[in-house]
């Protein structure tokens, strides 16, 4: 059919396009700076871990500060593509292409090298607060190995001095499934109780007897790997009284889920009259003598005070009473006196 | 092909998957004993607030298809110790709530070190003490005493632990004497005294306010024939490891 012989139609006068970048980038301004201001003032006091210590309080800062990071770049996103959805959407009708875009036009070269830099501005700066906030803090509560790189600044002594700036040293043995803490500066004082001084240098050394597990002190900020003939250290400071949760955080057998306990920041006090209680009680049983000499790892296929190594029978050590290795091998152990 | 022939070799496919699973799954289960396990009920034998819970340690089993695997027996409530019907191969009892819990154990197991001396300490009994006694075919070998410590160190003296860490509760189990236990090892499970050495440990402690499950387990890596001791009993509810559970 001819098509109706009539005049055309006028052109539609040309609708101005609005200047969709303002719009979006006084939008996200806004939305950026509102939500950053909520995560610092709201959010970033209920953070985790909390603040009873340096370390947990350095991780909540890192975390709300990365979150102040990470706002404004997920809000332009989020942005963008409910701007997109509601500007950008296809009408009905509308059949035509999207314009061509062209990177290499002046607004296309600009949008390149505002990612560019935008974008490793960005990673600088979480790489060098990432960095700064690891070293400064001596670890992060992190387990650094046996050779620490970043040192808590104490003094390393034999003895512990409430109101000094002596380091507490606590070692840490994971056993399935279950924690116990040494204290090398109360003669070597073993208890499953964790007690911690408040306002003091901890220098924990985490080890196994075992298998692999994990001494995660969630509210101390503190989370090292327990594996055995390692010597793991982390540092802390307590700076609030109260207690806090140790788990094992790697999973190490049938009762992986039940190896937690708690601890305590006490004053100190309090933890030296618990410290000295607790070696006062274990000389007087004759537990303390019958320890190991402290050591940084444990070998339990040794008896220290025997100065033997143990044989082992089909998996297990010193199995049935026979003791010792080499020539003394399938010699029992001497009768029972407990 | 066709849709339906598409459709049902689908279905088919679909319908071994499930199969195969819930076999892994009932067979695991099954195979770990978790499903067999009785439960010995200790609660109507209370009295005056008080319940007596007797078990056993033995180094092996002859009533499951472990038998190389050391084992712990619980005894039934006021059964007689003598007679084997008594024991029960479980590690899973039952304890009335805020309960003076008076626990008898006969170790009829050998020793072995503590991988940690530390457990050799008694932690969590009323008076902080274990009462201890050594026997063979029912002879006493020894005088009962209380005890704190048993160095399983100085001498091998200790044959297991029974611990439950969440009550603070931390008992080396005596073992009998070498010399005897050589000769006179229990070979057939459960364990009756008439049969061999054995020492008998006595300790008590209060069960929880609240109801609730509780486990318990051994701290001396028995596991024969696994990596450091530290596998199969170790591992298994019914051997070394168990629950206490807490009813209101």
């Amino acid at each position: 059919m001819a098509a109706p012989d009539s005049a055309p139609a006028p052109a539609a006068p040309e609708r101005s396009e609005p200047r969709h970048w303002l719009r979006l980038v006084a939008i996200w301004f806004v939305l950026a700076l509102v939500g950053d201001l909520l995560i610092w003032f709201a959010l970033y006091p209920h953070l985790p871990p909390g603040r009873m210590t340096d370390m947990a309080a350095g991780q909540q800062f890192d975390i709300a500060v990365l979150s102040i990071t990470a706002w404004p770049v997920m809000s332009f996103v989020l942005l963008y593509f409910v701007y997109a959805l509601v500007v950008w959407r296809r009408r009905p009708g509308d059949d035509e292409d999207g314009p061509p875009i062209h990177g290499n036009t002046r607004g296309g070269v600009a949008i390149q090298v505002g990612w560019i830099l935008g974008t490793a501005a960005i990673v600088l700066w979480v790489f060098a607060f990432g960095t700064y906030e690891l070293i400064v803090p001596a670890g992060a509560g992190g387990g650094e190995g046996p050779n620490p790189i970043w040192r808590l600044s104490g003094a390393i002594t034999t003895s512990w001095t409430p109101g000094s700036n002596d380091m507490l040293q606590v070692q840490v043995i994971g056993q399935q499934w279950w924690w116990t803490y040494r204290y090398p500066q109360f003669g070597g004082m073993e208890s499953t109780q964790l007690y911690l001084p408040n306002d003091t240098p901890i220098e924990f050394h985490v080890t196994s007897l075992d298998v692999i597990h994990s001494f995660w002190a969630y509210q101390l900020g503190v989370k090292a790997d327990a594996n055995p003939n390692v010597d793991n250290v982390a540092y802390t400071r307590p700076r609030q009284l109260g207690s806090f949760v140790v788990r094992c955080n790697e999973l190490c057998g049938i009762w992986h889920g039940a190896m937690f306990n708690y601890g305590k920041v006490v004053t100190q006090a309090q933890f030296l009259s618990w410290a000295n209680g607790v070696r006062a009680k274990e000389q007087a049983d004759g537990l303390l003598a019958a320890l190991p000499p402290y050591a940084l790892t444990y070998d339990p296929t040794v008896i220290p005070q025997l100065g033997k190594t143990l044989t082992v029978l089909a998996g297990i050590t010193g199995a049935n009473g026979y003791y010792y290795s080499g020539a003394q091998a399938g010699t029992p152990g001497p009768p029972v006196s407990p | 092909m066709s849709v339906a022939a598409r459709a049902v070799t689908l279905l088919v496919a679909f319908v071994a998957v499930a199969v195969g699973a819930a076999f892994v799954v009932i067979h695991y289960i099954v195979g770990t004993g978790a499903s067999t396990l009785t439960t010995v009920d200790y609660t109507s034998a209370a009295h005056n607030g008080q319940v007596n819970v007797v078990l056993q340690e033995d180094p092996q089993n002859t009533v499951t298809s472990k038998p190389d695997w050391v084992s712990y027996f619980v005894m039934k409530p006021g059964a007689n110790p003598a007679d084997a019907s008594s024991w029960v191969h479980t590690t899973l009892f039952k304890v009335p709530a805020n309960t003076r819990v008076n626990v008898t154990i006969y170790g009829f197991d050998g020793c072995t070190p503590l991988r940690n001396n530390y457990w050799s300490q008694v932690q969590g009994t009323q008076g902080g003490t274990v009462n201890v006694q050594q026997f063979l075919k029912g002879r006493a070998l020894t005088a009962a005493r209380n005890v704190s410590v048993i160095n399983s160190w100085a001498v091998c003296s200790v044959a297991h632990t029974f611990a439950i860490p969440s009550l603070g509760v931390f008992v080396p189990v005596l073992s009998p004497t070498i010399q005897v236990f050589d000769k006179y090892a229990c070979g057939t499970s459960p364990c009756v005294p008439s049969e061999g050495a054995y020492s008998i440990e006595k300790f008590s402690f209060m069960s929880p306010k609240t109801p609730g499950q509780i486990r318990w387990q051994c701290f001396i890596p028995c596991g024969g024939g696994f990596i450091d001791g530290n596998g199969g009993p170790m591992q298994t509810l019914g051997y070394m490891t168990g629950f206490m559970q807490v009813a209101a």
